[in-house]
């Protein structure tokens, strides 16, 4: 996630002072955000070499895992709010990731590329895959695996036994509450343990 | 990047005993260490490196009298390396029972006034960090700045933020292990068997025979090579290549020569040439009370193998790295420590190498692997400065 305005609209959702886990963590940049601003420490979980090292390089707590390997190394309710912003559609078991979320987090927050969104419809009803901002892939070179809607999100976590504590939509960094499965690129979700 | 220049070791003789984990006392005894770059005025960047099975103080740079005395860790520090001398003060030191230069197995027992030999007492990696600790003393500091150590020097790093946790902020802890497993032990067990079951071994007390089990000393290190290594390297180092053959055979060298006791694969042949080699210089009693330091390293145990809870009183910053190829201190081994620190809450890194090398990794340039390294001692350094800026501007301040 790149967008600064999409960062702080999700790093508004994460109470101060948490002890945070974001799965997923690419840069550091979201870690680095709620250390400094927030006062949140942490810890993030990336696969890719060179996140490591930037990581690394911003004094961000880093583990290097496979996801897809699940969080055993992580006590039940150990982190106050575990994030996983623009790392769902990138794994295979999606739904054991969510609940592996809520088992160790307290708080889990989510964010995705909504499928849903008008201008991703508009080109699939002119017959071709979309190619956006938050979809920037082809579809024959994408690494979202899991191609989904704002509307599907909440159906898997009723299906999950999740609570749902805060959802929006995020549309050019401003965040979208009216009809979000059609207005809003990115989908965002804060739950608990129902 | 340079290479440090010319270095000398340095000693240090300590008159007060080291009571030894065993219940055994070292008596006065002697450190060999050395030093490279320079201890800044609050004395606050001081790096320790810990040294594994084979290895000394001589960590860096060469001696004067010897151009290819180059230090086991030459490729990590010296200046503008990634252990920057330029900015932090490296201390490499030997540990006791050892065979280069600290007190140890060839050294007089003051008991006796003959080699210890055998007599040397069972040393720890506990005795071990107690003794670096006062090292730390006598140079005058009282926080290192980092602990770091591959395989065995990993443990040593590990037991510094154990049981000394005031006295480090950063601990480094590379291709080692919270134990050994029952297959690593195993692997030392044979190794040891090699030696004491070598008709010069006589009870340890070779020296006073004047002959050097040396048999048994090729065959623990062929052993200790192969586990050093991953069956990828070794395939791509030797494969199934037969060894050149010579002299009169010249040009016969893809026909085998149907030999049961000759060297017929190349790979035989590296590995009696690391024998031979390691036989030369390597003392046998300190190789089995090294692997006994190895063997006996386990502090979760007198916390009923609750690893998390041996780390209870550690406060230090935490970086891991293991080689995803390390059969013998594998990734899953790392990974337990990683888990009983997050059980701490303590700050950690862990870095997993995609290295082909097997454990020898954690000795070789790997720009991933000196990468995080740099990043880390370049944060070190930060926090260095900005504590240095701090102590000023309170005394500005007053």
């Amino acid at each position: 996630m790149s967008d600064r305005h999409d960062l702080e609209l999700i790093a508004a959702l994460v109470p101060q002072g948490s002890r945070v886990l974001d799965l997923g963590c690419g840069s550091g940049e979201t870690l680095a955000y709620l250390r400094d601003r927030r006062e949140c420490a942490g810890y993030g979980i990336e696969l890719a070499d060179a996140n490591v090292l930037a990581c690394e390089q911003r004094g961000v707590n880093v583990i290097q895992l496979n996801l897809e390997e699940g969080l055993a190394i992580f006590g039940d309710q150990s982190f106050d709010v575990v994030l996983q912003i623009d790392t769902l559609q990138h794994l295979r078991n999606t739904e054991r990731m969510l609940m592996e979320t809520a088992r160790v987090g307290r708080i889990g927050i989510v964010s995705f590329p909504n499928f849903a969104h008008w201008a991703n419809r508009l080109s699939v009803v002119r017959g071709r895959m979309p190619v956006t901002k938050a979809l920037p892939y082809e579809w024959y070179d994408t690494p979202n695996i899991r191609v989904s809607t704002y509307a599907d999100f909440e159906v898997l976590a009723r299906r999950c036994g999740l609570r749902i504590l805060d959802a929006f939509g995020i549309q050019q960094g401003e965040c979208v509450r009216r009809w979000p499965n059609l207005m809003a690129s990115v989908a965002v979700f804060k739950f608990e343990r129902a | 990047m340079t290479d440090l220049e010319i270095v000398s070791p340095q000693s240090m003789a300590f008159a007060q005993p080291l009571p030894l984990r065993s219940g055994a006392v070292l008596r006065d005894y002697t450190l060999m260490y050395e030093t490279y770059g320079t201890l800044n005025a609050a004395r606050s960047n001081a790096v320790l490196v810990c040294h594994a099975l084979n290895a000394s103080h001589h960590v860096a740079g060469r001696y004067e009298d010897d151009p290819k005395s180059t230090g086991w860790w030459d490729n990590l520090i010296g200046p503008g390396k990634p252990l920057d001398t330029d900015r932090f003060f490296v201390i490499g030191v030997n540990n006791p029972g050892s065979c280069f230069g600290s007190t140890g197995p060839t050294h007089l027992n003051p008991a006796t006034q003959q080699p210890y030999g055998a007599d040397f007492p069972v040393v720890t990696v506990e005795d071990w960090v107690d003794a670096q600790v006062r090292l730390c003393d006598a140079l005058g500091i009282d926080k290192l700045a980092a602990v770091i150590g591959g395989s065995l020097g990993g443990m040593q790093a590990l037991c510094w933020s154990m049981r000394y946790p005031q006295r480090l902020q950063h601990c480094i802890a590379i291709a080692t292990a919270p134990n050994l497993s029952a297959q690593n032990i195993a692997f030392n067990e044979v190794a040891r068997r090699a030696i004491v079951t070598d008709p010069d071994f006589h009870g340890g007390h070779y020296l006073a025979h004047g002959v050097v089990p040396k048999r048994g000393l090729r065959v623990a290190r062929m052993i200790g090579h192969i586990t050093y290594l991953s069956d990828d390297t070794m395939d791509a180092k030797f494969g199934r290549t037969l060894r050149a053959a010579l002299g009169a055979d010249a040009g016969a060298d893809d026909t085998p020569r149907y030999t049961t006791q000759d060297i017929e694969f190349e790979i035989e042949s590296y590995l009696r040439y690391q024998g031979d080699k390691f036989s030369e210089y390597f003392d046998a009693n300190s190789y089995l009370l090294i692997t006994r330091v190895l063997d006996y390293f386990d502090p979760a145990r007198e916390h009923g193998g609750d690893l998390s809870a041996a780390f209870a009183q550690a406060t230090a910053k935490f970086q891991i790295i293991s080689f995803t190829t390390d059969w013998r201190f594998s990734p899953g081994r790392s990974r337990e420590i990683v888990k009983a620190l997050l059980d701490n809450r303590l700050d950690v890194s862990y870095a997993e190498i995609a290295a082909p090398h097997g454990h020898d990794a954690f000795l070789l340039d790997d720009a991933r692997y000196h990468g995080v390294l740099r990043a880390r001692f370049d944060r070190i350094a930060r926090e260095i400065d900005a504590s240095s800026r701090a102590l000023s501007g309170m005394r500005i301040a007053t």
